[in-house]
């Protein structure tokens, strides 16, 4: 296979991720910056993370992030997961199409429409907007991803073990807890994952759906950013990647463990 | 980890008898799975596009909402017939009548083709690259691309900000080696709105194509090549008609949210840009006139249905053949 790899695939593997990656680099480097001036070097300084934390507002901001996305991310999990069930296992019932549909459309809906039309849900039904309608707004689009993404390991589930169990006499419920679970629990743990990050990156639908008193991060960096670039919100992006980053890391780490794990439970059940 | 579950289950399950309750709860059950998503989705993602429609329908008014209400079960069917008479198109009429939403639309089609177009060109050999590598190597190459992925879309617009504008990296180090004099002006510009485009949404395309070329199989190539096919040619008649799934989900992937794309237009492309995006949040937030950013919507949800219904297609098609 080495062989295949040629000059020509590995210089256009690197440069796809300096491309990807340059822009994040820079970004981290001059949040360091002792100069105001974001783009002039001006000597290492961590200045512009002690005032970050001075600045109420963005910590009020980022308070509010983090509870939308934490909420909304475990409800859009649970509806996630069902949605990805109903799709998988029940292939007939009345108004399956209109569902696949529910769940695929929001995935490249433009955020412009989702938020316009949950905002105007909101106003009809008589719901202030606030902390509230965000999150219902955030559990509204990532179930579906949550959904896509538990789908396509429910598909390569081998199906037999659950109808061994059900065979058995165990009830459709306790089978689900006990084999279907375990199995596709990474995929659970990866949409969660992935639905708590596009909640704490939205900009575009909290604009619509928020209130008084649920500015949430997006929102007050994109103010911040139309009035001009500054060193301060870039030591704010930092810590946001520095946390995603950490997280999926974390995370490949502990998938990367199971799979051996996994692999060795097979070969010693072979075995025995 | 499934063996153990499975013999707990078997000596449970060994004396339980299916009484009729038990078979009531699982049919519930089944339906619950169903149900609750179903109902969630009806209410939040289904319905809202229904008053958006309706509220298109309205007419601007002082007050909140700003808008006249329109077609309200509130007065009976009586109430609801006299309703409809007062429905207006006068909002898609003046979508027509003010050439700046035409040319919005058309601007974003086009500048959502091309960055689609220049995406794809940038992703294949990034994807071919990426499916072609050693096989211990490919899952650290794919979470290298998804990585960026999962940090904020917004913070990696703003971070081309500080590199396009004219006194920023890019343009400094141009100056520095010599090879312009005067600093190019990229920000506010259509150039900067295709390199944001194609830098946000480079994963969308990379990962379909990456899936679909890692399927292939590599001994194709070899045969051709053996029985003497040029490289060049052999990649035409045989990696790429097998990638076409991979480059209609990845095209797919990134046209759609493309066209309607607000963050990108309006921190990078500014005020001199023009899209459809950015005209129907300013129509919302600068001049609070629901009614007409709805019919915007509408006008948009209209023109990229057609994609949606082929997307789902392809997705649906997708999922048939992993069965």
């Amino acid at each position: 296979m080495n062989s295949t790899w040629s000059r020509f695939n590995i210089t256009s593997v690197t440069l796809g991720f300096a491309f990807l990656y340059l822009p994040i680099v820079l970004l981290v480097i001059f949040s360091f910056n002792a100069s105001k001036l974001v783009t002039v070097w001006g000597g290492f300084s961590t200045r512009w993370y002690v005032s970050l934390f001075h600045n109420q507002g963005l910590m009020d901001a980022a308070w509010v992030t983090i509870r939308v996305g934490l909420i909304s991310a475990t409800v859009a999990t649970v509806l996630g997961t069902l949605g990805a069930l109903a799709l998988t296992r029940y292939t007939r019932f009345h108004g399956r199409v209109l569902f696949s549909g529910m769940i695929f459309a929001p995935l490249v809906m433009p955020d412009v429409i989702t938020g316009l039309s949950l905002l105007l849900l909101f106003v009809a039904v008589g719901l202030d907007r606030g902390f509230l309608t965000v999150t219902l707004a955030h559990i509204t689009f990532t179930m579906c991803f949550v959904a896509v993404v538990v789908q396509s390991r429910l598909l390569t589930f081998d199906r037999s073990l659950e109808e061994a169990a059900m065979d058995l006499g165990a009830p459709p419920v306790k089978t689900f807890f006990q084999i279907t679970l375990p199995v596709i629990a990474p995929a659970i743990v990866s949409g969660w994952m992935l639905a708590f990050t596009l909640s704490l990156d939205d900009l575009v639908v909290a604009s619509f759906t928020s209130g008084p008193g649920a500015t949430t991060l997006p929102m007050k960096i994109y103010s911040q950013v139309r009035l001009g670039v500054t060193p301060e919100i870039n030591a704010a992006c930092t810590i946001l990647i520095g946390i995603v980053t950490a997280g999926v890391i974390a995370a490949s780490i502990v998938n990367k463990r199971r799979e051996v794990q996994r692999l060795r439970d097979e070969q010693a059940a072979q075995r025995g | 980890m499934a063996n153990a579950a499975l013999s707990s289950t078997t000596t449970s399950a060994a004396g339980a008898q299916k009484s009729l309750t038990a078979r009531l709860a699982a049919a519930l059950t089944s339906r619950l799975v169903i149900i609750v998503p179903y109902v969630w989705l009806l209410f939040f993602f289904l319905i809202p596009f229904i008053i958006v429609f309706k509220i298109s329908l309205s007419t601007t008014a002082i007050a909140m909402p700003p808008y006249t209400p329109v077609l309200d079960f509130a007065d009976g069917i009586s109430g609801f017939l006299a309703g409809v008479k007062d429905l207006s198109f006068d909002n898609y009429v003046w979508l027509t009548q003010d050439p700046l939403y035409f040319n919005a639309y058309v601007t974003s089609v086009i500048v959502a083709g091309i960055s689609t177009a220049l995406t794809l060109l940038a992703g294949y050999p990034i994807a071919y690259g990426m499916a072609r590598a050693p096989a211990s190597l490919r899952p650290t190459l794919l979470m290298l691309v998804i990585l960026p992925f999962w940090t904020s879309f917004l913070i990696r617009v703003y971070a081309w900000i500080g590199i396009l504008k004219p006194e920023g990296l890019l343009n400094q180090l141009l100056l520095a080696v010599g090879v312009i004099h005067e600093p190019l002006i990229i920000t506010n510009t259509y150039t900067a709105v295709f390199i944001g485009i194609v830098y946000s949404y480079l994963p969308f395309m990379v990962l379909p194509l990456y899936s679909a070329l890692e399927k292939m199989d590599h001994s194709l190539i070899e045969a051709a090549q053996d029985l003497g096919c040029p490289p060049i040619t052999a990649f035409w008649k045989i990696t790429f008609p097998l990638s076409i799934p991979g480059i209609v989900a990845g095209c797919l992937l990134v046209f759609i949210p493309a066209v309607g794309e607000f963050v990108i237009p309006d921190l990078l492309g500014g005020s001199q840009t023009l899209m459809i995006g950015r005209t129907l949040w300013n129509e919302f937030f600068a001049n609070r006139d629901w009614p007409v950013s709805s019919a915007v919507a509408v006008i948009l949800l209209l023109i990229l249905i057609v994609p949606i219904v082929i997307f789902q297609h392809a997705q649906a098609r997708a999922q048939e053949a992993e069965r």
